[in-house]
This record gives C-alpha cells, sequence and structure tokens, in this order.
C-alpha cells in the first residue's frame, strides 16, 4: 500500500492541499490544541490589531512593525504547514485505501441457511452498509467480502491485496487460526460462510483510514507530559518578557510592545511547539509504510520503552518448519537401508517434515518417489496417542515418529497393525542394544537442538532421522543489536528445555520458555510486568488473545484470528513477526525525535537573546552594545533577522520532524552523548550562524 | 588572586567533601530509623515525646498527608512566632526593654523565621528581646531547617520506594532531624564558638569605657547557640545585625572557616543520604559533582572580580582589589568565598557587604539564588531543589535515548513534569514579579539607597533573596516599611511552600510507581555526562529567566564601569 510514496517527502501532490491546510489551521478552535502556538497566534492577532491602529492613527516605524507582524504570522502557518504535510501523507493512503471500499452486496443467508452446513442457495442479496454484527453471509468466487467477519465454514483462497499490498492469495478458512477475513477482501477461488463481526463504519479498513488521517489521533502520555514542559517553559518567559517594561521604566525608558513581542516569540519553544503533532503522525505514518497498524499513538511509544521481547520460535527464530538434514543408523543398518525405510513411511506423509525426508532420501540418496498404490501399501497417520506414523506393505511395516514411542512399539507390545495384518517380530537381544544406542543418538541431536524421529522396520529398529530448526540468516545480529539497546529476548517454544535452550543458544537470544502454553506465556508477561518491565510480543491464534492484551505492545498477525487482532494494539498486515525489531526502532525514533528538537529548540534560546537583548536596551544603555557579540548591523535588523530565524528554522526542520533522527543500538550513553552533541550542542551554535546570515541579508535589502 | 587565596578556597572544599560520607552515613541511619551511637541516650527522649504526642511512630503519610502536616506545623509555628515578637515587651528575658515589634515587622520576621530566609528587616540587638531571639526565632532556626531536610527525605522515599502509598511521617522525620541530627550538633558547635571567644550569656549588654574615656555599651547575649543553628541549619539570621562580620559573631580566622563549612555540611551531606537511600552513592555523587562544577564557577567568578577590583577603584589609584564594604580580618578570599557559599546554600549570613561587590561579584551571589539555591543549597530545600531540576533535565534530555525519560528506575511522566514546572514558575514569579512592581510603585523607589542600576540591583536581590529563602540582604535598600515588608514575605512564603508542596506531590507519585530495573537502554545518571547535561539545563533554564534582569543590573554596570561611569544618586 502506497508504497511508492516513500521516496519523497514533499511531492507536489501533497504541498498544495498542505498550504490550504495551513491556512485553514489557523482557527483559533484547532490553535488552542497546541498551547505553545495558541500563545503566539494570540500576541499575533493583539500586535496585528495594535499596528492596524497605529496605520490609521499614524504611528512611527511602521514598516518595521510591519514586517515583525508578518514573520509571526508566517511562524504560525510554518507550524501548521508541517502538521498538514504530516497529514497529507497519511491522507494519501488513505485515499489509496478508500478506493478499494467500494460499495458492496452481500448474500445474507437467514434463518437454518445460516447454520453451519446449511443450504447455500437460499440467500438474499443485500447492500453491504446494512449488515449487522452477527449477521451470517456467503461469500462465493468472484465476490468481495461485505465486512470484516469470521469464516464459520468453508476454504477459500482470498486476495487481500487491498490492504496489504501483497498479491498472492491466502487461505482463509474455518476454526484454527486463519479464520479472520476483512471487509473489501476479494474471494478467488472457493466459497466460505462468513459470520460478520464489524457493523458498516467500524470495520477495519475504517479503522486504518482513520488512523492514517490522524483523525482518530489523541495526544499520547508522553506528549502530553511535554507539552507540559513546553507551557511552563512558556508562562517562564512570561514572566521573563512582562516584568521588563517596568524594569525599562526604573532606567528611565520604554520598550516598544512590537520589539517585547518579539522577544517573546522568539524564546518561547515554538520550534518543537510547531513541530511536535507532526512528529507523532509521522511516527505512525512510518509504521504504516512498514505495513503496520497502530491502533494507538500509545502502543508506539510503548513500543520504543519495551523491555522484553516474546518471540515465538517458529517462524521468527527458526524457518517455518523443521527439516531432515542427515540420517543416522545404528550399527550393522547402512544409510541407504534407512533412507529407503525412512522415505517409504514418509511418501504419504503431508506435513512438512514428511516431506523433507522424502527430499533429503531423493537429493542425498537417490531414491525416487514410489507409488503407494502400486506397493499396495497402506498409510498410518500420526495420531496423539500413538505418536508415530508410518505405512504397511505386504509383508512389511514401517514406523517413523517419536523416539520413545518408536522403542515401545518394538519392545514388546506388538502393535495393532491395519492392512495385511503383518504383526511385528519381536527380537529381545538385539532390540535392546539397538534401543540403546538410539536413545544415545536421539539425546545427542536433542542436545544440538535438533529433533530426533527413530526408525523401525518389522519391530527392528534402523536408525534416526535429524529432524534441525534452521535458524534464518542474521538473526543472531539483530540480538545482539537489541541486547545493545537494552532489550531482552525471550524465545518461546514448544519443544522440550534441552532442544529450546540449544536453539535459543544458536539464535543469541537471553532466554527461553519451552513448552510453553498459553497461560505460560500470560504468566511470564505478568511477571516482567510486576518488575516493571514492558513486554512486547507477536501472536496470531485466538489462544495468544489473552497474552497479546496483556502485553504492553502486541502485534496481532493480519492472518490470526479475529479474537487475537481485537486483542492486539498493532497488527502487521505481513504477518512477520520479525517485524516486532522495527517497530520498536520506530517507537525509539519517534521519542528521541521529540527529545532532540525539544533540546534544540530551547538551545536556540541563548542566541537570541544575544541578538535582542542589546538591541532592546541599547536606548537605555548604550554599554549593552558589548552583548552584540554577532555584530548585528542595527537593533531593529537584530530582532527581525531573530524573528525571522524562528521562523525558518521550523520550515528547515520539518524534514527531520517527519522523517525522524536516525536510531542506531549503540547504547544509550553514546547515544546521549551524540544526540546531545549535535541537537545540544548545535542547537546553541547554529542559530549565531543564522541569525547573522539572515542580520546580513535584511542589511543588504535594507529591510530595516 | 593569590595561590593563598587558592588554597584557602580548595582548602574549604576539601573539608566539606571529607565531611559527606561520614554525616551521609549517620544521617541515613538516623532517617531509616537504625540505631545510631546516640540512640540509647536519645532513644528514651524520642519516645517520650512521642508519647506525649500520641504520635504512633509507625504509623506513616500518603504526601498528601505529610505537605497537610507541614503546612498545619508551619501555620501554628507563625501564630506562635507572631504573638512572641508583638508581645515581647510584656514577656520575661527582656532585659534590655524592647518594646513590642510592629504589626508588618513582626508579620516579615515571623515568615521569615518560618520559612528558613531570615531576612532581618530589624537590627536584632536593638528590636528584640533574649526571649524573642531565642524562643522565636533560635526555635524557628531548628524547625525550619528540620522541616526542610523532612521534606527532602520524604522526596528520596519517592525515589527509593516502589508501589508504596507513603513517604514517611512528617512528625517523625521532624523530631528525628532535631533531636539526632541539629541538637546534638549544635551543643558541639556551640561550644567551639565560645571557645573562639564568642558570647553566650542572658546578662544584659556591657558597659566599657573608651580609651577617650566616652561610654559605650557593648551588646552581649546568647549568640553561640544561635550562631551554631543559624549556620548549620542555613538560617543566616545574624544575632547582630552585622552578622557574621561582627567580631563576636565571628570572632577568628577559624571560626569563619568553620561557619562556612558549617554551612554547606548538611546540605552536601543530604546527597550522600540521597545516594544511600536510593541504593547507589554514585548518584548522590553525580548531583554533589553538578552542585561543585557550579559553585567553583562562581567563586572563580567572584574571586576573580572582587581581586581585580574595579576600574574605578583602580583609577583613583586603589590596586589590589575591592577591600570596600569588606571585614579587614577575612580580606577579600575569606569574604568572597563566604559571600558565594552562603548564597550558594540558602544561608543569607554574611560576613562582608554585598552592596558593595563589584558588579559581577555581587552577580554570582544574586545568580545563586535565581537558581533556586541548588547548590548544595538550603538544608534539604538544596536536595529537593535540585532533584526538580533533575526531573526537567532527565525528561527534556531522557527523551533523546529513545525511552520514556527515567530517573532511578522511576518513569518521569506528565505529573512529575507539571509538578517540576510548578515548582520551577513559583521562583522567577515572585523574583521578577515583585521587582517589577517595586520599580514602578513610588513606595517600592522609596527603597533603594542607590541610582542607576545599582540601585536595581538592590530591589532584585531583595526580591530574589526572599523568594529563594536565602535572607542575605545586598545592604543599601530600606526594607523595613510596609510595603518591603508585606511584599518580601509574600515573595517568602511563596518561595517556600510552592516548591515544596509540588515537590511532596512529586514523592508521593514517584513512591507509587514500580521500580523498572535499569538495561544498557538507560541512560546512566551517575556519570560526568549527567552533570555536565543537569549543569547546561540549570544554566540555560535559569539564565535565560534572568537574563534580561541581569543585563539591566551587574552586567549594565559592570559595562558602565569598565567605562568610567558612575550613577549619582539621584534620591
Amino acid at each position: 500500500m502506497a508504497q511508492s510514496s516513500r521516496s519523497s517527502l514533499f511531492s507536489a501532490a501533497l504541498i498544495g492541499p498542505a498550504l490550504a491546510g495551513s491556512v485553514r489551521k489557523l482557527d483559533p478552535r484547532q490553535m488552542i490544541k497546541n498551547p505553545v502556538m495558541f500563545v503566539v497566534e494570540v500576541v499575533a492577532a493583539f500586535t496585528t490589531v495594535l499596528f492596524l491602529r497605529d496605520l490609521l492613527t499614524g504611528g512611527e516605524n511602521l514598516a518595521f512593525s510591519g514586517q515583525i507582524i508578518l514573520w509571526l504570522w508566517f511562524t504560525l502557518l510554518f507550524a501548521n504547514f508541517a502538521e498538514a504535510i504530516a497529514e497529507g501523507r497519511g491522507k494519501a493512503q488513505a485515499d489509496s485505501l478508500r478506493r478499494t471500499r467500494t460499495e458492496t452486496t452481500a448474500k445474507l443467508l437467514t434463518g437454518p441457511a445460516a447454520a453451519v452446513g446449511g443450504s447455500r442457495a437460499a440467500h438474499t442479496v443485500v447492500p453491504g452498509t446494512s449488515l449487522k454484527v452477527g449477521d451470517v453471509v456467503l461469500v462465493e468466487a468472484g465476490d468481495l467480502i461485505p465486512s470484516d467477519g469470521e469464516v464459520i465454514e468453508g476454504v477459500a483462497s482470498v486476495n487481500e491485496a487491498a490492504i496489504t499490498g501483497e498479491s498472492a492469495p491466502v487461505i482463509r478458512e474455518s476454526g484454527g487460526d486463519r479464520s479472520a477475513v476483512t471487509g473489501g477482501t476479494q474471494v478467488l477461488s472457493d466459497w466460505i460462510r462468513v459470520r460478520i463481526t464489524a457493523a458498516a463504519g467500524s470495520t477495519f479498513v475504517d479503522r486504518m483510514i482513520a488512523l492514517v488521517e490522524g483523525a482518530a489521533r489523541q495526544k499520547t502520555p508522553n506528549e502530553i507530559a511535554l507539552n507540559i514542559l513546553l507551557a511552563g517553559l512558556t508562562i517562564v518567559f512570561v514572566f521573563a518578557v512582562a516584568s521588563i517594561p517596568s524594569f525599562a521604566s526604573y532606567a528611565g525608558g520604554a520598550i516598544p510592545v512590537i520589539v517585547l513581542v518579539a522577544l517573546f516569540v522568539t524564546l518561547i519553544p515554538t520550534t518543537i511547539g510547531a513541530l511536535l503533532s507532526a512528529i507523532g503522525i509521522a511516527g505512525m505514518d512510518r509504521l504504516v509504510r512498514f505495513n503496520v497498524l497502530a491502533m494507538s499513538g500509545r502502543a508506539v511509544e510503548a513500543a520504543g520503552d519495551v523491555d522484553t521481547l516474546l518471540l515465538d520460535k517458529t517462524g521468527t527464530i527458526t524457518l517455518g518448519n523443521r527439516q531432515a538434514t542427515e540420517l543416522r543408523p545404528v550399527r550393522g543398518v547402512s544409510e541407504q537401508e534407512l533412507a529407503d525405510a525412512a522415505q517409504l513411511a514418509s511418501l504419504a506423509d503431508e506435513t512438512p517434515e514428511g516431506r523433507s525426508i522424502v527430499v533429503l532420501a531423493k537429493e542425498r540418496y537417490g531414491i525416487r518417489a514410489r507409488d503407494m498404490v502400486a506397493l499396495n501399501a497402506t498409510f498410518v497417520p500420526f495420531t496423539a496417542q500413538s505418536r508415530m506414523s508410518g505405512v504397511d506393505l505386504e509383508g512389511a511395516c514401517i514406523r517413523k515418529g517419536a523416539v520413545d514411542a518408536v522403542i515401545a512399539s518394538v519392545s514388546g507390545q506388538p502393535m495393532a497393525t491395519r492392512g495385511t495384518g503383518a504383526a511385528l517380530a519381536y527380537h529381545p537381544a538385539a532390540g535392546e542394544e539397538a534401543a540403546a544406542e538410539i536413545r544415545a543418538i536421539a539425546e545427542e541431536i536433542a542436545k544440538a537442538g535438533g529433533t530426533p524421529l527413530a526408525v523401525a522396520k518389522d519391530g527392528r529398529l534402523l536408525g534416526v532421522v535429524y529432524l534441525k530448526d534452521i535458524v534464518k540468516g542474521g538473526i543472531r545480529e539483530r540480538f545482539a543489536e537489541l541486547r545493545r539497546m537494552g532489550i531482552r529476548t525471550v524465545m518461546i517454544t514448544g519443544d522440550n528445555p534441552m532442544t529450546a535452550a540449544a536453539i535459543a543458544a544458536e539464535a543469541g537470544v537471553d532466554d527461553f520458555l519451552a513448552q510453553a502454553t498459553p497461560e505460560d506465556k500470560l504468566a511470564l508477561i505478568r511477571r516482567e510486568q510486576a518488575a516493571g518491565k514492558l513486554v512486547a510480543m507477536c501472536g496470531d491464534g485466538t489462544n495468544d488473545a489473552p497474552a497479546l492484551a496483556q502485553a504492553d505492545v502486541g502485534v496481532a498477525m493480519n492472518t490470526g484470528t479475529v479474537a487475537a487482532r481485537e486483542a492486539g494494539n498493532m497488527v502487521d498486515l505481513d504477518s512477520d513477526p520479525t517485524k516486532l525489531i522495527e517497530i520498536v526502532e520506530i517507537g525509539k525514533q519517534l521519542l528521541m525525535t521529540r527529545g532532540a528538537l525539544t533540546t534544540f529548540s530551547i538551545a536556540n534560546d541563548v542566541a537570541k537573546y544575544f541578538a535582542i537583548i542589546p538591541a532592546m536596551f541599547l536606548g537605555l544603555y548604550p554599554q549593552l552594545q558589548a552583548l552584540n557579540v554577532m555584530g548585528l548591523a542595527s537593533p531593529q535588523s537584530a530582532i527581525l533577522s531573530a524573528i525571522i530565524f524562528n521562523a525558518l528554522i521550523i520550515v528547515a526542520l520539518i524534514p527531520l520532524a517527519l522523517k525522524g533522527v536516525r536510531y542506531r543500538a549503540v547504547g544509550a550513553a553514546a547515544l546521549l552523548r551524540r544526540n546531545l552533541l549535535i541537537y545540544g550542542l548545535g542547537g546553541l551554535l547554529v542559530p549565531f550562524a543564522g541569525i547573522k546570515l539572515i542580520d546580513l541579508a535584511v542589511a543588504a535589502l535594507h529591510l530595516a | 588572586m593569590t595561590l593563598n587565596g587558592w588554597i584557602q578556597i580548595a582548602l574549604f572544599c576539601a573539608v566539606v567533601l571529607a565531611l559527606v560520607k561520614p554525616l551521609g552515613l549517620y544521617m541515613t541511619r538516623v532517617f531509616t530509623g537504625e540505631r545510631t551511637l546516640l540512640s540509647p541516650v536519645l532513644g528514651p527522649v524520642e519516645r517520650g515525646l512521642y508519647r506525649i504526642a500520641g504520635l504512633d511512630a509507625r504509623q506513616e503519610q500518603s504526601w498528601l498527608g505529610y505537605a497537610s502536616a507541614f503546612v498545619a506545623f508551619h501555620v501554628f509555628g507563625f501564630l506562635v512566632l507572631y504573638a512572641v515578637l508583638r508581645l515581647q515587651a510584656a514577656l520575661p528575658l527582656n532585659p534590655a526593654e524592647q518594646a513590642g515589634v510592629a504589626p508588618d515587622l513582626a508579620f516579615n520576621t515571623a515568615v521569615s523565621f518560618l520559612t528558613n530566609t531570615n531576612w532581618q528587616n530589624y537590627g536584632g540587638e536593638s528590636t528584640l528581646s533574649y526571649l524573642s531571639q531565642m524562643l522565636g526565632l533560635t526555635t524557628q532556626n531548628f524547625l525550619s531547617a528540620a522541616s526542610g531536610i523532612a521534606v527532602a527525605i520524604a522526596l528520596i522515599r519517592g525515589f527509593s520506594r516502589a508501589s508504596a502509598r507513603t513517604v514517611g511521617s512528617f512528625y517523625v522525620d521532624l523530631t528525628r532531624c532535631t533531636l539526632y541530627v541539629l541538637l546534638p550538633l549544635c551543643v558541639v558547635y556551640a561550644l567551639f564558638l565560645v571557645s573562639q571567644g564568642m558570647p553566650q550569656t542572658l546578662g544584659a549588654s556591657v558597659e566599657a569605657t573608651t580609651l577617650e574615656g566616652a561610654k559605650q555599651t557593648i551588646a552581649v547575649g546568647p549568640v553561640a547557640s544561635q550562631v551554631a543553628i543559624k549556620m548549620l541549619g542555613t538560617n543566616g539570621g545574624g544575632f547582630f545585625n552585622a552578622n557574621a562580620a561582627h567580631p563576636f559573631e565571628n570572632p577568628t580566622a577559624l571560626s569563619n572557616l568553620v561557619q562556612m563549612v558549617s554551612i554547606f555540611a548538611l546540605g552536601a551531606a543530604l546527597t550522600n543520604v540521597f545516594g544511600r537511600m536510593v541504593g547507589d552513592e554514585r548518584q548522590g555523587w553525580a548531583i554533589l559533582g553538578a552542585m561543585g562544577v557550579l559553585f567553583v564557577a562562581g567563586v572563580a567568578v567572584t574571586y576573580a572580580s572582587e581581586a581585580s577590583g574595579s576600574s574605578v577603584l583602580n583609577g583613583l589609584g586603589l590596586t589590589g582589589g575591592n577591600l570596600e564594604g569588606k571585614e579587614v580580618r577575612f580580606g577579600i578570599v575569606a569574604s568572597a568565598l563566604f559571600a558565594v557559599v552562603t548564597t550558594a546554600a540558602s544561608c543569607g549570613a554574611v560576613n562582608a557587604m554585598h552592596d558593595s561587590f563589584t558588579a559581577l561579584g555581587g552577580m554570582i551571589p544574586l545568580v545563586n539564588m535565581q537558581l533556586g539555591e541548588i547548590i548544595v543549597g538550603g538544608v534539604g530545600a538544596g536536595l529537593y531543589g535540585m532533584l526538580v531540576f533533575v526531573i526537567v533535565a532527565i525528561f527534556v534530555a531522557g527523551l533523546m535515548v529513545g525511552r520514556t525519560p527515567e530517573y532511578l528506575g522511576k518513569k518521569i511522566e506528565a505529573r512529575e513534569v507539571k509538578m517540576a514546572m510548578l515548582a520551577i514558575l513559583c521562583l522567577p514569579l515572585m523574583m521578577l514579579g515583585l521587582t517589577a512592581l517595586a520599580t514602578v510603585l513610588p513606595a517600592g523607589l522609596a527603597g533603594p539607597a542607590n541610582a542607576g542600576p545599582h540601585g536595581f540591583s538592590e530591589i532584585l536581590y531583595a526580591y530574589t533573596s526572599a523568594a529563594a529563602n536565602n535572607g542575605s540582604a545586598f545592604g543599601g535598600l530600606t526594607g523595613n516599611t510596609l510595603f518591603y515588608n508585606t511584599t518580601l514575605a509574600l515573595g517568602m512564603l511563596v518561595g517556600r511552600f510552592f516548591v515544596i508542596i509540588p515537590a511532596l506531590a512529586i514523592a508521593g507519585s514517584l513512591a507509587a510507581k514500580k521500580t523498572v530495573p535499569a538495561s544498557a537502554g538507560t541512560f546512566p545518571t551517575h556519570g560526568g555526562l549527567f552533570v555536565g547535561l543537569l549543569v547546561g539545563v540549570i544554566l540555560i533554564v535559569g539564565g535565560l529567566t534572568f537574563f534580561p534582569s541581569l543585563a539591566l543590573g551587574p552586567v549594565v554596570e559592570h559595562l558602565a564601569g569598565a567605562a568610567g561611569q558612575t550613577f549619582a544618586t539621584g534620591g
């Protein structure tokens, strides 16, 4: 979605509406949300009235006052422009979303037809907007899904490009973790019966539009605190400036109101005040560009504060599935023989592990696929009780599965077999020896983080298939980076502790939770939170919902269930759990940008004082010329240059506010030193140069 | 400037630093309720006091309870002190037969001692009876110091506790501070001062016959006991009008050094108490480090400026530094150091006339107070004032590490920022607001003795001193008028209570928070980077607020003086 707009910050299409927006935002009812800029607007309006009065009655220095007032209004417009352009970028995305939300019709099922297994023919066609929560609709190949819902029957391939930008269709089916469908997406094949979970106007796409447009934007806790600080500083400067007239009268003079206003506006933190909301909007926007939707700004901020990251092993740390990488026969059995048996047992096994065995047998041992029917073979599927699968052939019986289950099956209890009825023979002495060997191999594999799969043929143990979890490339470096950021990673897995420990060591996570149940996850999150830590996790299943809701940052996968999506405070449209790391970085970037611009804004004041104070008091005490360290041309040009600098710096910093300060995982102390140097010291020095340059231009143009 | 001068300054710093750890350890034990060396003697006294008051020492208070107790205690203290001052003529221990104090002066004086300011619009020996001095003023010297320390301890508890609803008991903290810390130290200290030649008597004045045969009345009294607490408790109210420049109030060079050290002793040690109570002494050293940087810079400017004198004096052939208004017994370095110490801490005792300092030399005491007296500061007040600045500094810069700012594991959020800003705002409001008022009203303009920027500095100094609860005066200003008595008292009240109440509110909200364990992502607050950051924020926020007023006062005076221009007294 809108991937192309990443290239430029200010495309021509955005600037036009943003300019109009900056004028519209001058409305005081909107301005009051931003205390610093509201104060600027009040003094700008006040001085404008004074100026108009002077214009009629004929006052002095009208050209100078006029220019100052003009720049006051420019300051406001620049601030509004920053906000408008940030919103504009979101709006562009919202528009592309809105185009997908065409008027749909729905095939409403009522009465018995609504029930699972009911008739599909008895539907009535109604407008999509008339659907209520709980209605059941039929969606067939070629139909748009009318609203958000949950598949209650059927399987279909769905094109979700409208929201994810990904054109490859995804499977949606009832039950399980892939049952959620989103309004506006299209069913490509088959049919599904969908129970509607969102009323018109509150669907996922509607919420997305509201979020990216900034309509649903609320101030985040940190933003509120920063606003209080800025308001406080503004009041401090009210005191500093408001006391000047009486000080001046003591010294036997008077300071023109316009000069006091200029000093006041340059001192109050207008730079950060102007850019604060743009920074927030841009932060949300950066997430959207990553195809992550944050349901609130609070969640984005919390992401920056995360201390502990819970990551599912499968799909995040390791590639989706375990793969057979090696065959380890017991003594007296050749690899070829083991490969032959393992391949036969796996031919009909459609699990990824089973398929990887067939692939391994073909690639390393040259064993081709064989026809099960020709062999008169019967597939014995895996069950939770037997914990084995296999195949029964003419006169042979092959099993593969959990080591202890396979050993148990050959050591005594003849297994009930189907098909030919060939019972497994029992070889006590040889069996004991082989079992011991198999256990030794299995333990070795488990210690290395793999999963052992024992293979037996006709009651004789042949060996072990080594299924390995493949850790994703580069993930170790990512975790090292997180550690430098001060974030602890915890791997969540259903594996046994020994396997989990080996993978944890290989991937370089800080800790792991083995044989994790949803309750364990929830308990872990609560434990971390009790210790004052913020926890982030991602999940997709319904059983993840409580943990997602409990976590401070819960990222639900778009492929997940409705329950998971409701529980999380972010949704990843690409369903890529590794993104959690980027989300944390974006959160940090948002906070850093605010801090950097606040520091810069406050540090700027030093130079502005040195520009305005000597200019202001020169009439009273000519000695104060010594404070004019910049050597500005005249008192009027000094004041004008300061106010012009104050306005232009806002525009100059808009790109930084939108792009954000770059985050580097170098640890807090180093990061702070670097940022203090750039934005603190830089903020101190830059305006000296800037004001001087503007003063040269002002003097050259004879503006003052 | 001389090497000898710098050695004196270094010696002073070394003695203060050496006291930090032992005093810090002792005070930590006192405030955490552990046994101390003095417990066998004072324990029964403490328990007896609680029994009389019907107080359960284990019953702690929420921040609101603590603040209410603080306010109630001060209202009561004010009423008693005001009554004593007004009625002193009818009360015992009045050998010099002083009359009752006028209403506005009594109000000003009562507020002044209540708030640990000790601004003196009266002449001690010529206005007050011994009862007023001892029962009224000395008592408040103890209690205002103890209550300042109590507030600091409550704020420290805010940082050191997690998920707690209480911040301690005000009455217990007050009692323990007075009983275990202030009283024992003062007894020893007063005896030392007597050994240096300071009077301690309830007898009336001494009659002396001068060499010319003239009769002279020399005021004496219970001086040593009051001076001990005046220094240790950073009160500053002198027994004599000339304060620590008076030979009876500061007899020797040794007493001068010890008095300066005693001003800083408890305030500096409290940073160590802070470090110990939050479980990391380095945190306390970092705070003291920031204070130290600002202090040494201030001393350097004042000393350099006083030692080089003013160009006007140099023009008259008076080289070798500015000795005007200085006690020759102490000389330039001890006077400059004393001035910086007394204004860095909220003491306000003086051994020289700050009014007679050079423009820049006199600016440093002014700046010290404008920053809110956080450089060591008043006992307790310096620490909680500094911690308020720490919160602002951490909030601004802490964001730059990409996390919600944290200090000692406590997240700094909207409520803390709001309260910190409230505490910071009330000082410029009083200092600048009241100065602005006084510089336009005839009643205010009648005050200063000098014209031009120096007269402006006198007014600014007075309100700054009042709002910062310092109590030192620039001299020159006629403060005992209805206008100044009232407005200065207002400044003192706001400067005390409107910092303390937000500080306690911060304590309450911090105590209720969880403590986030530190990680590589947390910004370390015990190193040089933090010290530099804190100093920078203090100078920028404080400096920006007062830059215009300083430019119109000391800065312009300095520049004019350098050009040889003086300002005639206009009236």
